[in-house]
């Protein structure tokens, strides 16, 4: 603690000198991060300035105060969704969380077999749009449900269905939370409890629980916030059992009424914020938990446990295979479920809503498109972030909107860019119906997590670097490309994949914003479920899951080979 | 560096910008936007024989169900996006006439026309295509399983044997739904229809969003029976759905598919030429493959799979009295059925 505190001032002393007349360098770069915030104040914050305007407006556009507000909370069927997206966000946190939470603790903490199998198998459910685990739950559990049976005569369609497929979909967003808090636990720990002789389960509830509480809470929060802004699970399984999600989606598609869409969105941004604000503050703390000194803990061998644990993540793992397999199964048969021959008639998209194959190209250009302009933005502008010297209050603005996203819902930020972009008084409103439009609204949506990655991978790069490379008059970009790109490449490549993927299954902001020669895949799955051509959308979904599987696996054949070369220096 | 040769960089540079921001489709070829609520199925031989009578126009369809593009039309009303509407009910149709979002024009042929399948003006506003008219997909399968019998009128439909095995498209979206809705209205007048939807409001296990989905899903054997539409039942049969086709025998709903020019299109002589060929022989040929009544006469043939002469089955339809009641019949339906009233069970 002493040398701690004596050290700062002398800290304070070693940068002191650097305080000098502002450099090419500083400028140029103090430009492109203005040029930064300019960009998001542009892509995410005047959206949705747009959408909480909107909804103090009449559809003339004339000013009402809370009229809107109040038109929406007069009609109880509305509030009723209300009370349902909370106690179903709820439930499916709560099983999701627990199923996460044992899941990794057997990928981490046990020595069972085939934990890499495992967790390849944990990250099905990101590769696929949130609509396929719905359409294979109509397969398995609807009224023709091959295990129908095991409902006891309840219904698939509602709530049992919403929270069934919502839990498949949030589960690997969960996992990958609470894996990288149970992986960072020091071992310390674990023999002090041993020295005093603490019961297995004592030191279950002391330690290892406690130790990763943050990770949980995160989980907690990121999960209800995706269970409470998807749209895609209630819409395919939901029936008559309305949430806030459909309810923004049947104001503004069905009924064109967008001063009410954007009162649900308001709604809808609440609890998002909420779980953003909290999140935000605990993951302040967690920064203090792990010290250099930790020893990382790792798990011995213990057959009672690794057997346990080997059941139990092998029937989760199965439930995995099953919903996707269902869907696969679907989708090649003929005629669902009279006739079982397989062929390939459920691909024949053209015949079927949603704007056929061309949907699926629209949406390879539109994921390749975003993950290089998304990538090169998101990187740079972290660099920036990051490196730029001083220049305190700016920076921490960009950064605030860098996190913004976060917290907005797809279906908001959405509906805000029909709002913002498709204003007649708007320069920018040709871009309204393009390819562009989806590629910028993409990169918006997923902007924050591919920033944190960023930045993360960049604080790991020492500032010395920078400081090197001026003293030595480089100028900045080239220590950029030479040095910290190449350092960092893992995260890039990361941030691309990232994008990619969810570009390709992202149905929730782009539903609001494509045009007749502009639709999507994962868009083109939700119409053709809507005309009733279950097994085609199936089929649409699969595709969308092989190309998002198929992309990964090149990725990581590719990867592996060059990047264990060119990281060949962080080892020893 | 000459910046004068377009270097390999550039070219790809520029054709970026086409691919994203649409520039290149811009060139010569007149683009007609096209408002549908035609099946998906249908307007590919629509949009190809056309287009193949008219080089230089290219239509882009804009597709979704009745109640959609209707909401979408009257919400665009201050800055139009469609130039033709083409395939949508005649009653919605008739509120953009009253709205005076409609160009009267007299399409070539006009006059071979069946009078009753246009608007009476001697320049229309809208003209008929085709008659559409609601039927049941009842599956054989699942109803003998069930030892269901078969429905043969919309009054057997209510009978409790039918619970939780009947599912209907919601009127608000769908124009199957609306015609059915408007049909029972003026069959058993606006206080009959009303009781006789509540009955039936009992057996229905789901409201879909589109016509055709009710019909699928009895396919499929999710629901024993789908309220739907005869086209959709007749193609759900040729799939292999194990289904038969039932006309309620107190009448069918019926609507009529029309085409009409927007007031404000950018366009004119493109959507004229469209108009034009929706009533020509060639178009009544294309519209006879899917049903059983087209607007010019002489033109029809039966379908395949539907028993019974349609054409003597459809109601007398007020066309007015519907489109004029639309919204009411509409605020109507939601406050009584629309899953919103829930926990009464």
């Amino acid at each position: 603690m002493a040398t701690e505190t004596l050290s700062l001032p002398d800290r304070a002393a070693a940068v002191a000198p650097l305080r000098q007349k502002l450099g090419r360098d500083d400028w140029i770069m103090r430009g492109a991060v203005v040029a930064l915030g300019l960009w998001l104040i542009v892509t995410v914050l005047l959206p949705l300035w747009a959408l909480l305007s909107k909804s103090f407006q009449t559809s003339d556009g004339s000013f009402v105060g809370f009229a809107n507000f109040q038109a929406y909370f007069a009609n109880p069927a509305l509030a009723y969704s209300i009370w349902h997206s909370v106690w179903v966000s709820l439930l499916s946190t709560v099983i999701c969380v627990l199923l996460a939470f044992v899941y990794a603790y057997g990928l981490t903490r046990s020595c069972m077999p085939a934990r890499g199998l495992f967790r390849i198998i944990a990250q099905i459910p990101i590769l696929a749009p949130s609509l396929l685990p719905a359409i294979s739950l109509v397969y398995l559990f609807g009224n023709q449900g091959l295990v129908k049976w095991m409902l006891l005569g309840a219904s698939i369609y509602g709530p049992i269905g919403i929270v069934m497929g919502e839990v498949f979909w949030t589960f690997p967003h969960a996992l990958i939370i609470i894996t990288t808090a149970l992986a960072i636990s020091d071992a310390r720990l674990y023999e002090a409890a041993q020295a005093l002789r603490a019961s297995p389960s004592r030191t279950f509830w002391t330690v290892t629980l406690p130790g990763a509480r943050y990770g949980l809470i995160s989980a907690i929060f990121v999960v209800f916030t995706l269970v409470i802004t998807d749209f895609g699970v209630p819409k395919v399984i939901g029936g008559r059992f309305n949430v806030l999600a459909t309810d923004i989606y049947k104001q503004v598609v069905g009924q064109q009424n967008f001063q009410m869409g954007a009162v649900v969105g308001l709604i809808l941004l609440l609890p998002a914020v909420l779980a953003f604000a909290v999140d935000q503050v605990m993951q302040r703390r967690q920064m203090a938990l792990l010290t250099a000194r930790a020893v990382p803990y790792a798990p011995k061998p213990d057959a009672t446990i690794d057997r346990a644990m080997l059941a139990i993540c092998s029937l989760i793992a199965f439930a995995i295979l099953v919903i996707l397999g269902v869907s696969f199964f679907a989708s090649i048969a003929t005629f669902w479920p009279y006739n079982l021959t397989p062929s390939f008639k459920n691909f024949d998209f053209d015949m079927m809503d949603g704007g056929g194959w061309r949907s699926y190209l629209n949406s390879l250009v539109m994921a390749g498109l975003t993950a290089l302009f998304g990538t090169a933005v998101i990187f740079a502008g972290a660099y920036l972030v990051e490196k730029t010297p001083r220049f305190r209050t700016v920076r921490g603005f960009v950064q605030f909107l860098a996190l913004l996203p976060l917290a907005v819902p797809g279906l908001v930020l959405g509906l805000g860019y029909i709002f913002f972009f498709n204003n007649p008084a708007n320069p920018l409103r040709f871009i309204y119906g393009t390819m562009a439009i989806l590629v910028v609204c993409t990169i918006s949506h997923f902007y924050s997590v591919s920033h944190l990655t960023a930045v993360t991978a960049l604080k790991q790069v020492d500032r010395e670097f920078e400081t090197v490379s001026a003293s030595l008059r480089v100028p900045f970009w080239r220590t950029f490309m030479r040095v910290t790109l190449p350092v960092c490449l893992p995260a890039v490549l990361d941030i691309a994949m990232y994008l990619f993927v969810n570009a390709m299954t992202t149905v929730s902001a782009v539903v609001f914003i494509y045009a007749p020669h502009t639709t999507l895949a994962a868009i083109a799955v939700l119409n053709m479920d809507d005309a009733g051509d279950v097994a085609p959308a199936a089929a649409m979904a699969m595709v969308v899951f092989a190309t998002s599987a198929l992309t990964r696996a090149i990725y990581m054949l590719l990867t592996r080979g060059y990047l264990a070369r060119a990281q060949m220096w962080r080892k020893r | 560096m000459n910046l004068c040769t377009t270097s390999g960089l550039q070219r790809a540079l520029v054709s970026l910008a086409v691919a994203m921001f649409g520039l290149g489709t811009a060139a010569r070829a007149a683009d007609l936007t096209v408002y549908t609520a035609l099946e998906a199925d249908q307007i590919k031989p629509y949009k190809a024989a056309f287009e193949k009578a008219n080089p230089g126009i290219n239509i882009l369809w804009v597709r979704d169900s009745t109640g959609i593009i209707t909401a979408k039309l009257l919400a665009e009303k201050a800055n139009p996006k469609a130039d033709v509407v083409m395939g949508l009910a005649a009653t919605s149709l008739m509120l953009l006439q009253k709205e005076g979002m409609l160009m009267p024009y007299a399409p070539a042929g006009l006059d071979k026309i069946d009078a009753k399948m246009r608007d009476p003006a001697a320049s229309p506003d809208w003209v008929g295509m085709d008659v559409w008219a609601s039927a049941l997909c009842v599956n054989t399968v699942e109803s003998s399983k069930k030892n269901l019998p078969e429905p043969t009128s919309w009054a057997d439909l209510t009978k409790p044997v039918y619970q939780g095995q009947v599912a209907m498209p919601n009127p608000a979206s769908s124009g199957t739904g609306f015609l059915m809705v408007s049909a029972w209205l003026q069959l058993f007048g606006w206080d009959e229809g009303w009781k006789y939807m509540d009955e039936l409001h009992k057996n229905i296990a789901a409201y879909t969003h589109s016509g055709s989905k009710p019909c699928r899903q009895a396919g499929a054997g999710e629901y024993a029976i789908g309220l739907s539409f005869e086209y959709r039942a007749n193609k759900t049969k040729k799939d292999g759905a194990p289904i038969s086709i039932a006309l309620p025998k107190e009448g069918l709903g019926w609507d009529m598919e029309a085409i009409g020019i927007m007031k404000a299109t950018k366009e004119p002589e493109a959507a004229k030429k469209l108009a034009d060929w929706a009533a020509t022989p060639e178009a009544n040929k294309l519209y006879a493959e899917n049903y059983a009544i087209v607007a010019l006469p002489g033109i029809a043939s039966p379908m395949e799979f539907v028993q019974g002469d349609i054409n003597k089955m459809l109601i007398k339809n007020d066309f007015a009295w519907a489109a004029e009641n639309r919204d009411k019949i509409l605020a109507e339906w939601s406050k009584r059925y629309d899953g919103k009233s829930e926990p009464k069970k």
